[in-house]
């Protein structure tokens, strides 16, 4: 898989959110994928992914994981490494 | 048979305290006087709360993988009027809810046409009766007590709702969530193992964010279990004062605790001769509605509607504690 694009939905200031948007931008450096990660903290933004739990993992616009603090681990195998 | 040992034993905790209140004796302290009965209701109350709020908190986190918002919101959205309605109030009973999310919440419901009213039965059941305030309820009230306050807490919140939406506010809601686009999700696969390690660190990061609140909560237990005149109480929360309901439920309203902070108050004044319906109201107060929460939701609808929402919650609560108060004969 290709990844293009992730994006961790979460909440502003939010230690656990910003830790998994650290995580995700640290996997894609070591594996030298050269995609956007960004940490969306727009509720607009986030609703129209259809989630309510935060936070939550959109990998190349499509969520794969909401209500769930992931490890780093995790982040690895939803990138597929 | 069989029934009492769960109440008393398992729920109840006698074991704990004859092992508790032995062990203080032996430490010298009569349990029977004023510092003695301090130190042992701290130490109990601590106890037993800690022990069921992580087995409560586990098991309550483990149904609740199987209730996310997004699922309870496609969920509602089968059903209409009414049946909605007390579907809210139902899955807002399961449904993980904390008040910082009540706005994600509110603007996903709504975003998605849920009708106003379904969203806030569900919102007003949320925080109000939960599964751990019905096992909390059991282990110190016992479960007739339990089972009436998660009665009528689903039925304040469907009236609410039903209230809510017969008034016909939807433009009472703030505009960016109006013009909000909501996108259905699709289910994720969770498996048992993602169940139980979620709700494993759903206790430790919960008892960790509430053991401030049960400290006070415990602490402010025990000096009114040993140090507070009974004839204090009973003048203000008991018989004596036709008005007491109404107190304990203006003084509930803006405060912030957790059920598990209130229960320890509760009791201790309980046992003092304050009535049930006067203690219920309070803690039905404290939980539902709260300083914080009410900023946080000022910022969804505008002020006539959250006026409205206050109002129902409050007169519901004082409701249902003239009601306890005239049952606490039957049913303890």
């Amino acid at each position: 898989m290709e990844i293009r694009s992730v994006k961790i939905l979460g909440r502003e200031g939010c230690r656990n959110c910003s830790g998994m948007h650290r995580n995700a931008q640290e996997i894609l450096k070591e594996r030298n994928i050269d995609a956007e990660c960004i940490h969306v903290t727009d509720l607009q933004q986030i609703m129209a992914f259809g989630v309510m739990s935060l936070p939550g993992l959109v990998i190349n616009d499509k969520v794969v994981s909401y209500g769930k603090i992931l490890s780093k681990e995790d982040i690895r195998k939803y990138l597929g490494a | 048979m069989v029934w009492d040992f769960i109440q008393n034993e398992l729920l109840g905790m006698r074991w704990l305290k004859a092992i508790i209140y032995g062990f203080v004796n032996l430490c010298g302290l009569d349990t029977e006087s004023r510092i003695g009965g301090t130190v042992a209701f701290l130490f109990l109350d601590l106890t037993k709360i800690s022990i069921l709020l992580c087995f409560l908190i586990f098991l309550i986190s483990f149904i609740q993988t199987f209730f996310l918002p997004e699922k309870s919101r496609r969920i509602m959205g089968r059903f209409g009027g009414l049946g909605a309605r007390v579907i809210g109030a139902l899955l807002g009973t399961v449904t993980p809810f904390c008040s910082c999310s009540s706005i994600p919440i509110f603007m996903g419901f709504t975003a998605a046409g849920l009708p106003l009213g379904v969203t806030f039965s569900f919102l007003i059941s949320s925080p109000m009766v939960d599964l751990g305030s019905l096992v909390l309820l059991m282990s110190i009230f016992g479960w007739k007590v339990a089972a009436l306050y998660v009665l009528f807490g689903l039925v304040i919140a469907v009236l609410g709702g039903t209230v809510i939406e017969h008034l016909h506010m939807e433009d009472q809601i703030a505009e960016f969530i109006r013009n909000t686009m909501a996108a259905d999700l699709p289910e994720i696969e969770v498996t048992f193992k993602d169940r139980v390690r979620s709700a494993w660190s759903q206790v430790v990061s919960t008892y960790r964010r509430l053991i401030p609140y049960i400290l006070v909560g415990v602490l402010i237990g025990a000096l009114i279990h040993n140090w507070i005149p009974e004839v204090w109480v009973t003048s203000v929360l008991g018989t004596r004062n036709p008005f007491g309901v109404i107190l304990a439920t203006v003084c509930g309203v803006p405060m912030y605790a957790d059920i598990f902070g209130c229960i320890p108050i509760s009791e201790a004044l309980l046992a003092k001769g304050a009535l049930l319906g006067v203690v219920l109201s309070f803690m039905m107060a404290v939980t539902t509605l709260s300083f914080p929460s009410l900023v946080m939701l000022a910022k969804a609808v505008k002020p006539k509607l959250l006026c409205v929402f206050v109002a129902i919650c409050t007169l519901g609560i004082i409701t249902v504690g003239y009601l306890f108060n005239h049952l606490q004969g039957l049913i303890i």
